[in-house]
Formats: C-alpha cells, structure tokens, sequence
C-alpha cells in the first residue's frame, strides 16, 4: 500500500489560511489503513483545525467526507455537491488522490499529507518501505530483497564497503539490503547466483523514462 | 460513602479507557470544556489487558495536537485509578480543577462561535 | 605489451608499487595540491585524486588531476557512482582521457548524508562493478556504455576499483573482489588495513583462489596523528575495523604523531615480508601528506623506478 503521514497541521492551516470553508476529504484507501487519512484522521484535522482558526479569531467552516478511494473518477465524481460551495478541499488522500480531486474540480485543493513510499506494516504502527517501483522487477534475483529501494545506493552488485555488522553506513537502524540479500541467498544455497554481474539497469521503465501509464485493453470499457 | 468533589466535573462514562479516542476529546474542548482528565484503571488490571495503556498513548497524542493548535496540552491529563478509589477520584478532580483554575478558562471560549451551552459549564470528564 | 600507464607499468614489471592520495580542497585554488604533488612527486608511482570523498564538495578529481600531472605526478582518478549519470560519467572520462588522465578508480561513493550536501539526491545509475565492467568494454570493444560504437579515439584507461576486507558480510569480500576481477578491474586497493590479522586471513582466501595472479592488490596504509583519530575510524565509521590495542598503543605514546608514523612503517614491511600476494602499497595520509616521503623511505621503497611509457 502506499503510506502517506500528515504533515505538521500549521503548515496545512497556512494553506487554506484566506479559506472561509473548507472540505476535508479522506480516503477509505490506503491511507486509512496506514491511519493517516481515514474517516478518523479527517475528523480529528478538522476539529483541531476549526479550535485553531476560532482561537485566531478567524473561524472555519469545515465539511467531512471518507472517499471510497480518491484515485478513481468514479468516487471522485461523487464530491461534487460537497465541494460545491467551499472555498478549499483538503484532500488527506495520497498524492494521486490530491491530483484527481484538483483535476476533477475548479477548486483550491490542497495536500494534507506527504507521500512517503510503498511498503507494508511491520507490526501495527511501524511502516516500512518495500518496493523502488522501478518497473522491472527483479526480485527473483536477489532472495526477494529489493537492493533499488532498500540499499541506500540502489546497489545491484552489493555489498558496498560501507555494510558493517549487517547494517548500512547510512544508519545503524537500518539493514544493509545486500547483508540480507546474501543471508538469504545462502540460506537457499544459491550463493552462486550472486557470482553473476548484474548489468545496468534500463531505468526508462522506471521514473526516468517520464510518467508511467498501464493499459489493459481486454478490461477497458466502451 | 458521600464524597465530595468540584461540581464544575462532568463524567462522561465509556465502556473502557482503551475505548476513548482522540475525537471524544477534541469535540470536548471544541465543545467548550476547560480541561478533561481520562480516568483509567490501573495499569495492568486492565479487564481487556491494554486498555488504559492504549488510553495513556492516545492522551500523550493528543495533548501533543493540543499543545500544537493552541490549546495546550496541560488541560488534559490521564489519570489510573480502580473503581474502589473513590476518595482518590475526588482527590484528581479537585486537583484537576485546580489546576485548569490556574490555567483559566479554555482559550475558545469567548472567541468564535461557541458550539453549545455546555461550554459555559467548565470541565468534562 | 604496451601499458596503459606509468602505475600500470611498474606493476606489471614486478615491483612493489607505492601509490598515494591527494584530496582535493573545498576552494578554487590549486595552490595546495600542487604543493603536495611536489612533495609527493619522487617518492611515489601514481596518487589517487579522490573525487568529492565523504560526500563534501571539492575541486574536481579530474580537474585537480590535471594539475597534479603537470606537477609530474601520473594520477589516478577517482570516479564515484554518487554524483553523476552514465552520460556524465562518459563525458567526464572522455575528458579525463584527453587531458592525459591514464588511471581511473572505480567506487561506489560514501552516501551524500556525510557530506556537506546532505538534501541532494544521489545517483547510482550504474554501480561500481558495472563501471568497471562498461569502462572495460569501452577500451577492449570500443562501446559506449549503450553499446553504441566509438568509431574512433576510445579511452584506454588501466582500470581500478576498491576492495574492503573489513566490510561485511566476511566472507563475501573476496566474492566480491573476484567479481570486479571478472567486470574487468585490473588494481584493487584496499580500504585502510588496521586489523592485519583480518587482512591477513582475506589474503589467504585471494590467494587460495588465485585472485592474485589476476590482478594487482596494493594494500591501503593510513597513518594515524593520534589516538583520537583511531577512536573515530572504529566506532564513526562504517566499514572500518580499528583494534583497541592500536588506540592503546597510540594513546600511550609520548609523541602520538611520531607513533602513528611507525605504525604505518610497521605495517607496510610487515605486509611487504608476510603477507603473500600483494603488489604494492596505498598511502593514505588523509590531511597529512607530507609524511608520504618519510614512510616511503623508510620502507626501503625509495627510490622509486623509473618507468616512462613509450
């Protein structure tokens, strides 16, 4: 899933300081589930926002709504009459369902969140990014270890000389990639594969190669 | 047992402290409340085993935004005591009341609009 | 055969080579490095420019590169993957060449959050091994790192990269170095040796596999001012493996420096008479270059050959 964290609330206040009204638009997505921009987090924004702006003696006129997901038209259709009448939309959505809403409507919209990766939950309350969307997968080459997101230097011939006591150089708080890569390979006995050079990467399918888009003609309708 | 305590308290009862979350909060002071203090049982007695610790994380959370919008987070505190403890319950809410005295009335009062009646009434449970 | 370079050369004839390191500074003057290159310049083979080392900026290698050899020292350029594309790598090599550059380090760069930029972004497009592996080809085959033909004018660099005995995991190291064997590095230098036992059992395993009849291994020295800069090196930074009876041994000593020093000339004969398989040594005198020539002499290293390429 995509995990996103709010920013700090001035900095969303600021945003929609000159607004009389305001929309605050969760997401019944990922963001709900990493807790971050739920029907919950969107109520507490806009309690702790209206308390801000009563004691600046600006007060603010919030409306709430949970989006099925703010990444697909068809939801983001669905706002229209609430958004109707505001001088802002706060979208708690991750940065897709930000760009959908400002897309879809003439409107002020603005980001209550941050982007921050794609990863899964370690235990509840811990996040951690997984996954370089490098759009090439190789993970069937390195034990199921991504190297492009988890070595601090996207390393395919790992380990640099800065992995020391199974941690990166970076931090000892975080893994060396390429320690648990090797682990795991030996533990499958498939330490020559690592005896292979990885080439150069074509990055053109990742973010390099400029905004990605996937089609399934099979499933498109019309 | 008649115990006396601050009549400016009221009690808002839940199921469990574990159950009390950020919003009960906030639409207290929102509504016009001077501080809250979360009342839970002891720790490691918890009936649900966590419930109170829980409580104590999310109170920690939101005396943090409070501090963070304005209000200040010292209006609102968490308290763990058993059901037995009747006379320590009007002790915390005398010293509670104490201290919000000290603090002065919630900030949104007297500025804005207020929600309802119930913020003329000072402290919520 | 003809020889890539000077450095090239001399190993190639079977002599023990010195090598040293010239970091360039964070200012537009080349006033110092000149100055070290011309007291460097008899006492060594080549020096490495190192190129934006711990992340913080400074002269470029290949820049600093060029007035080091016209103080008449062959240098060795660094290349990191941290700061440039494999378009700007070529172009920078390409560059590099023309200005008579014959020597090139290939390395992965230590992470930009050391240095004095830490909100840049880096770049690893290609990585160490496969800089060693594309600068190979692009002398052997004539292809740019796309394949693309050279029609003419390829660079014919003598290839470097850099091994780390101290690094984890063990065991992979010598894979590893054999890895970059295999890409096309013909020079390893080696990370500072302070745990010789370590090195010494890495040694062995080269040596077990062969790995030191492919390619030239100088073993990295770096003298220590004090107890204070050991301290730093074990527990600051990562990679690095500094035994505590070398910190004792520096914070009991009357005069630290002079101490350091010794340690240094210690371990280079040590490693020169024991330690099989081994072509030469790597002086880094990180700020403090000008006990190079000492260290050199009394090693019995100088003077050094002379090898002038055809």
């Amino acid at each position: 899933m995509i995990i996103a964290q709010q920013k700090p609330i001035k900095d969303i206040a600021a945003m929609v300081s000159d607004c009389r009204k305001v929309a605050l638009i969760g997401c019944a997505g990922c963001v709900t589930v990493c807790l971050s921009g739920g029907e919950k987090e969107t109520e507490i924004l806009a309690s702790a926002m209206r308390m801000m702006r009563r004691l600046e003696g600006k007060p603010l006129e919030t409306v709430t709504f949970t989006a099925t997901r703010q990444c697909d038209p068809e939801y983001v259709d669905a706002l229209e009459g609430l958004v109707k009448d505001v001088d802002a939309v706060i979208s708690l959505a991750c940065g897709v369902g930000v760009q959908y809403l400002a897309e879809r409507f003439d409107k002020w919209v603005v980001p209550a969140l941050n982007t921050n990766f794609i990863g899964g939950s370690r235990v509840h309350g811990v996040w951690e990014e997984k996954c370089g969307l490098c759009g090439d997968c190789i993970l069937h080459k390195t034990g199921g270890i991504c190297p492009i997101i988890r070595c601090s230097k996207s390393i395919l011939n790992g380990p640099c000389g800065g992995s020391q006591y199974g941690k990166c150089e970076i931090s000892k708080d975080v893994d060396c990639a390429w320690q648990l890569i090797y682990d795991r390979m030996k533990k499958l006995g498939r330490l020559d594969k690592l005896m292979e050079i990885q080439p150069a990467k074509d990055w053109s399918t990742s973010r390099d190669g400029g905004p990605r888009r996937a089609v399934r003609e099979d499933v498109m309708i019309g | 047992m008649r115990l006396q305590y601050s009549p400016n308290v009221r009690i808002v009862e839940m199921t469990c402290s574990g159950n009390i979350d950020h919003r009960v909060i906030l639409n207290a002071f929102e509504e016009g409340a001077d501080g809250v203090f979360v009342a839970g049982c002891m720790e490691g007695d918890c009936h649900f085993l966590k419930g109170n610790i829980r409580a104590k994380k999310r109170v920690h959370a939101v005396k943090k935004l409070l501090d963070e919008i304005g209000i200040g987070g010292e209006r609102l505190e968490m308290y763990n005591l058993s059901s037995a403890q009747g006379s320590r319950f009007a002790e915390i809410a005398d010293e509670m009341t104490a201290r919000i005295r000290e603090l002065g009335p919630n900030p949104l009062t007297g500025v804005g609009a207020a929600c309802c009646g119930c913020s003329k009434e000072g402290g919520a449970k | 055969m003809s020889h890539y370079s000077k450095l090239h050369k001399i190993l190639d004839s079977g002599q023990f080579a010195v090598t040293a390191e010239i970091g360039p500074p964070k200012h537009a003057s080349a006033h110092g490095i000149r100055h070290h290159a011309h007291m460097l310049k008899n006492h060594v083979d080549a020096t490495n420019i190192t190129d934006c080392q711990t992340a913080i900026v400074r002269m470029s290698s290949i820049a600093s590169g060029v007035h080091i050899l016209d103080c008449g020292i062959e240098p060795i350029v660094q290349m990191t993957c941290r700061d440039r594309n494999r378009i700007a790598m070529q172009s920078d090599l390409l560059g590099a060449y023309s200005l008579g550059m014959r020597n090139v380090l290939c390395l992965s760069g230590d992470h930009q959050k050391f240095g004095n930029h830490p909100t840049s972004k880096n770049v690893y497009d290609v990585d160490s091994m496969q800089l060693i592996y594309l600068l190979r080809r692009m002398r052997d085959e004539k292809k740019f790192f796309s394949g693309e033909e050279i029609k003419e004018h390829e660079p014919r660099f003598f290839i470097g990269a850099v091994a780390n005995p101290f690094a984890d995991p063990f065991e992979y190291r010598v894979d590893r170095l054999e890895k970059k064997v295999e890409a096309g590095a013909e020079f390893i230098q080696t990370q500072c040796i302070f745990d010789m036992e370590r090195f010494e059992r890495f040694m062995e395993m080269v040596r077990a596999r062969g790995i030191d009849q492919r390619v030239y291994i100088l073993a990295g020295i770096t003298p220590l001012k004090g107890w204070r800069a050991a301290k730093y090196l074990q527990t600051g930074v990562s990679g690095m493996l500094v035994p505590d009876s070398l910190v004792n041994r520096l914070k009991n000593a009357q005069d630290q420096k002079r101490e350091g020093i010794e340690v240094a000339i210690e371990q280079i004969k040590y490693i020169r008479e024991n330690v099989k398989g081994v072509h030469g040594v790597h002086i880094m005198a990180i700020a403090w270059e000008e006990v190079v020539p000492e260290i050199v002499e009394r090693t019995g290293l100088f003077p050094r050959p002379k090898a002038d390429l055809e």
